[in-house]
Parts: C-alpha cells; structure tokens; sequence
C-alpha cells in the first residue's frame, strides 16, 4: 500500500507537531491536545454531515470515552492509558450500536433533536449520580502508558500530546481512505439522494448505521484524550452545548478534507481562548461573530480556501 | 421466448381512488414494451408497483418466475429489474464520475468497502465506456447540476443499466427534452439496451417515438389496460385514440345522428 500526497503530509504535520512539543510551552502543549481531542469528535460530526445528519448529540460518545477513562481507572484498576482509550471505545460503540437502529432511522431536525435527546439522558444520569461527583464529577487517576509512567507536569501533558497525535494520526489516515472509498462515497450519496442509493442495491440503513458507529467510536477517542490530558471527567462532556460547540467546528473546518477538523479545532480553541480574556463578558459574542463570517463568506468552510486557492492555480 | 415479467390481477387504491385496477400483463424476454395513457391514467403507478417503490393493494407480480410482490427496490436490483425516473435521480452534488463509480462499486457487492479508494482502474474504465456510449463524456467531471435535462436522463438511465439487469423499465425518458434530442437520446439509449439484450419497458406520451422504437404497447385509461397488442394495432384502436392519443373521432353521418 502506497502513501498518498495527503498522508505523507498528514504524517508531516504530525511529526513536525511533535518536535515542536520538545519546546514549546507548557499551556501550548495543553491547547494543543484538547484542540486535537475536540478535532476528533467533530471528525466524528462530520463523518455524520457528509451522510446529511446533522448531530447535536455527539458530547454523548464524548462522554461516554472521559467517564469510561474515568471508571476504568478508578473501579477496574486500569491504569495504561492505551488500554483505557480502547476501554472507552468498546463502550460506545456497544451503546452506539444500540442507539444507532433507532436513530439512523431519522434524518433531519429528526436526527438532531434525537441525537441530542440521547446526550442529555446521559447528561441527567451523570448529575444525579452522587457516586460519581454529580455536577462536579471527578478526577482521573494517574495514567501509565505502556507500562512507563508519565508523571505529572510538562511531562505528562508532552506525553498526552504525543499519544493523541498518534490516536489522530492514525483516525485521520483512517478517515482519508474511508472519506474516498465505497462506503465513503455511499454516504455522500444517501445525503444527495436515497431513493437512487436503494435502487442501485445499497442498504441506506446499513451505510448510515455502519458510519454513525464508527463515528461514535472516534468520538470517544476525543472524550478519552481529554480525560487523560485533563485528569478529570465532569457531566458537562454530555450537554448539549458541548455538542453544539463540536458542529460549530465542523462548520467552521468545513467537510472536505479529513484534515479540516484539525484546523478549525486549533482556531477555534485558540479564539475562544483569547475571547475570554479579551472580553470576559463577550467570548460568546465573538465566537457568533466568527461562525456568521465563516457563513456568509465560506460557506464550505475554511477548508475551501485551499480548495479555491487550487481551483484558482489549476 | 422465455417470460420474464408477469402481473395478475394488480391493483392498488388510494382510498376510494382507483389509481390501477387488473392489470394481467406477461413480457417476454427481449421484448421492447411501451406504456401509454393520458395523465393519471395509471402507466406510473403500474411502473411503481412493479419495481417495488409502491406497494400493491392486490394482486401478484412475477419476475423471471418468481413471486416479487413485496420486493424492495434493492432485492429487485439484484435480481435484475432496475428503472430510471420521469425526473431523473442522480447524485446532484457530486462528480458525474462519481454518480457512475458508486453504482459501480454498488454493482460489485464492495459498497461497504472502507479502505480501497472507490475509484479504481476498473471501475473508470466502466464508467468512460458507458460515458462514451451514452454520449455524455463530455460531463464526466462535472457536478450533475451543470447538466442539461437530456443528459441527466441519459445519465439516469446509464447508472440503471450498470447492475447488470435483465429488464429496465423507463419511465417518460424523453419529458422535458427538445424535439431535436428526443430521437438521438432514445436512439442512444435503445442501442445501449440492444448490446445489453435487455427487456424494456417505458412509459411515454409522444406517440412518434412509441411508433419508432416499441414492438408493443399497452395502453392505459383510468388505471386499467385497455388495449394490448401491437403498435400499430393499438394506436389504430377507436378507444385507445378516444381515450390515450386524443385524435378526434370520425364524424358520424346527418342521419345517424
């Protein structure tokens, strides 16, 4: 199997991003991770977009990964991070496989509304869950990965860094390849038209349930990665807001490219950091604003401006 | 000839509306039907029935010997009987190339593939064959929305003819294209049913092209057959010129009257 020109620069910008962890900052390396983590839940979202579903329930698998993380560590005694990750997908995608018989029978407001149902059941257990912290939720414990503990600090937060780049390195060479294959191409024909889809022999409720799992599945890798990199797992990874912040970003990124996600996750985070301090009272304002330019002058998202810039060169 | 399309019986109401009622037609293999009949007449619902986008309210279908009644439209398509539509049904926001690769890969049984990229060398080659011979190469990059109605509908018809099927049914493939295109597009498209030996049958109002390309015909009126037979025969019939083709009755003598 040979690289393509966007894995060879997928891999590029992982490396490169890793190197850099060497020097940079400590709050930097933090961002940067959750940025990473939050890029692959929305990676998620978009997954759902490209079929024509819009999710406003994706803090659910979200969730489900941080408290898997979470309950793995402080019940079962886990402590390899690695181990966890795994933990926290094999939960999701046994609930999503589940939830997705029931949901990915709807489409539109249908799909949104009931996603979001789910992550706000989620949400309730959660903060009356006295066990678990309630509102407060609780802390991870200290995580090993491969046997080598990490310990606390900058090295820690490196060590974090270095594994989600991993995690998001492999998802988004992964996703590249799925964005351009049958499947792939299948779901970007049941958002186009299923009447055709059904008449050409594809099963649109096998597509659309297929890709709802496995973009749960990535979904709790984000959730995970932010409880690792955090130490601490709360309710508020399955409200609604959260969610919506995730299709905020998969707005901004836009779903032509798997490497969108990624930018639009980093921006984001980056702006609503500096929106906070800057305007303590406004941060929200701010992000509105971006989103309602991002709409009105690139309605693909950020990422057409590469592909206009090589419409424009071609 | 071997039968390969039989309904007995079929009807199907809308409440109190009879949309079709009866309808005992056998097509035999290689066969090249045409379905006429005014607006409402019946000619789609027939058409809805039979490839399983409409559920009959009674009566039976049979394709290739066994029961179909029932059928959705994928089992249908992999036993072999596909259809285009009166407004074409394709993929308007991709690649015209793209529309042929995922009926391509759909027509592989590799329409759960997540790896391989779906454009593969064999699928192109598949893909510029059909373009090249439904005279729509020209598209192959472009989004369907840059289309004109006349490709669209070859187009339609090219990615129901990619799954190997023994018999197509078109519904009106020549509504809303010019007089000057209706004879190279149906000329495009029988010649692309002749290489594939396949069975047709298609519902149309212009009776020149029905007179041109069809052996038999069916006419329809008030949801019921009333005429079989030849196409000379049928179009020369008092009731079906009455009632499907409109053309005025001979007067009838003073005295009569």
């Amino acid at each position: 199997m040979t690289l393509e020109k966007t894995e060879v620069s997928l891999i590029g910008v992982a490396v490169a991003l890793a190197l850099l962890s060497l020097v940079a900052p400590n709050w930097l390396i933090f961002t940067t991770t959750l940025a990473i983590s939050t890029a692959l839940v929305v990676m998620g979202v978009v997954m759902l977009m490209r079929a024509g579903l819009v999710s406003f329930g994706q803090g659910l698998f979200y969730c489900l990964g941080g408290y898997a993380v979470g309950l793995g560590g402080r019940f079962f005694g886990i402590t390899d991070a690695l181990l966890l990750i795994v933990l926290g997908v094999a939960v999701t995608v046994g609930v999503a496989m589940i939830l997705g018989l029931l949901v990915t029978r709807y489409r539109e407001i249908f799909f949104a509304m009931l996603s979001l149902a789910f992550s706000m059941i989620l949400y309730g257990v959660l903060v009356k869950s006295h066990g678990l912290g309630s509102t407060d939720g609780f802390g991870v414990v200290d995580w090993t990965i491969l046997g080598f503990l990490p310990g606390s600090g900058e090295s820690s937060s490196r060590i974090a860094l270095l594994m989600a780049l991993a995690l998001a390195l492999g998802v988004a060479l992964f996703l590249n390849r799925y964005f351009r294959s049958s499947i792939g191409l299948a779901c970007e024909a049941i958002r186009e038209n299923e009447v055709r889809v059904e008449y050409m022999g594809i099963s649109r409720k096998q597509v659309l349930y297929i890709n709802y799992v496995i973009a749960a599945a990535v979904g709790s890798i984000g959730g995970s990665l932010t409880a690792l990199a955090a130490g601490h797992v709360d309710p508020t990874m399955a409200y609604w807001t959260v969610s919506g912040e995730f299709v905020f970003i998969a707005i901004l990124g836009g779903t032509g490219h798997v490497a969108a996600p990624f930018i639009a996750a980093l921006i984001f985070t980056l702006v609503r950091t500096y929106a906070i301090e800057l305007a303590p009272n406004a941060w929200q304002m701010i992000l509105g604003i971006v989103l309602l330019l991002i709409i009105l002058f690139l309605p693909k998202g950020i990422w057409s401006l590469f592909t206009r810039k090589k419409r424009v060169a071609s | 000839m071997t039968e390969i399309l039989k309904t007995t019986g079929l009807s199907r109401y809308f409440g109190a509306v009879t949309a079709a009622e009866d309808i005992n037609v056998t097509i035999t293999e290689g066969e090249i039907v045409g379905v006429i009949g005014a607006n409402g007449a019946g000619k789609t619902t027939f058409i809805n029935m039979v490839t399983g986008y409409l559920a009959s309210s009674s009566g039976t279908i049979e394709f290739g010997g066994k029961p179909i009644k029932g059928l959705g439209p994928r089992k249908l398509m992999r036993k072999g009987l596909t259809r285009s539509f009166q407004i074409p049904q394709l993929f308007l926001e991709l690649p015209v190339i793209d529309n042929l690769a995922i009926a391509l890969a759909a027509a592989d049984h590799q329409q759960f593939q997540m790896i391989r990229p779906v454009h593969t060398t064999k699928r192109l080659e598949a893909a510029e064959e059909i373009l090249a011979q439904m005279n729509i190469a020209q598209y192959r990059n472009e989004m369907v929305t840059a289309m004109p109605q006349g490709a669209r509908k070859l187009l339609d018809i090219a990615i129901a003819m990619l799954g190997s099927p023994r018999m197509l049914l078109l519904d009106e493939p020549t509504s809303g294209v010019s007089m000057e295109e209706k004879y190279t597009l149906m000329d495009t498209v029988m010649e692309a049913v002749r290489q594939r030996g396949l069975t047709v049958l298609f519902v149309e109002h212009d009776m020149e092209i029905v007179q041109r390309y069809v052996t038999r015909v069916l006419a329809f009126a008030s949801g019921i057959v009333i005429k079989d037979g030849p196409v000379d025969e049928v179009l020369a019939d008092e009731k079906v010129q009455e009632l499907v083709t409109g053309k005025p009755k001979t007067p009838k003598t003073e005295g009569g009257a």
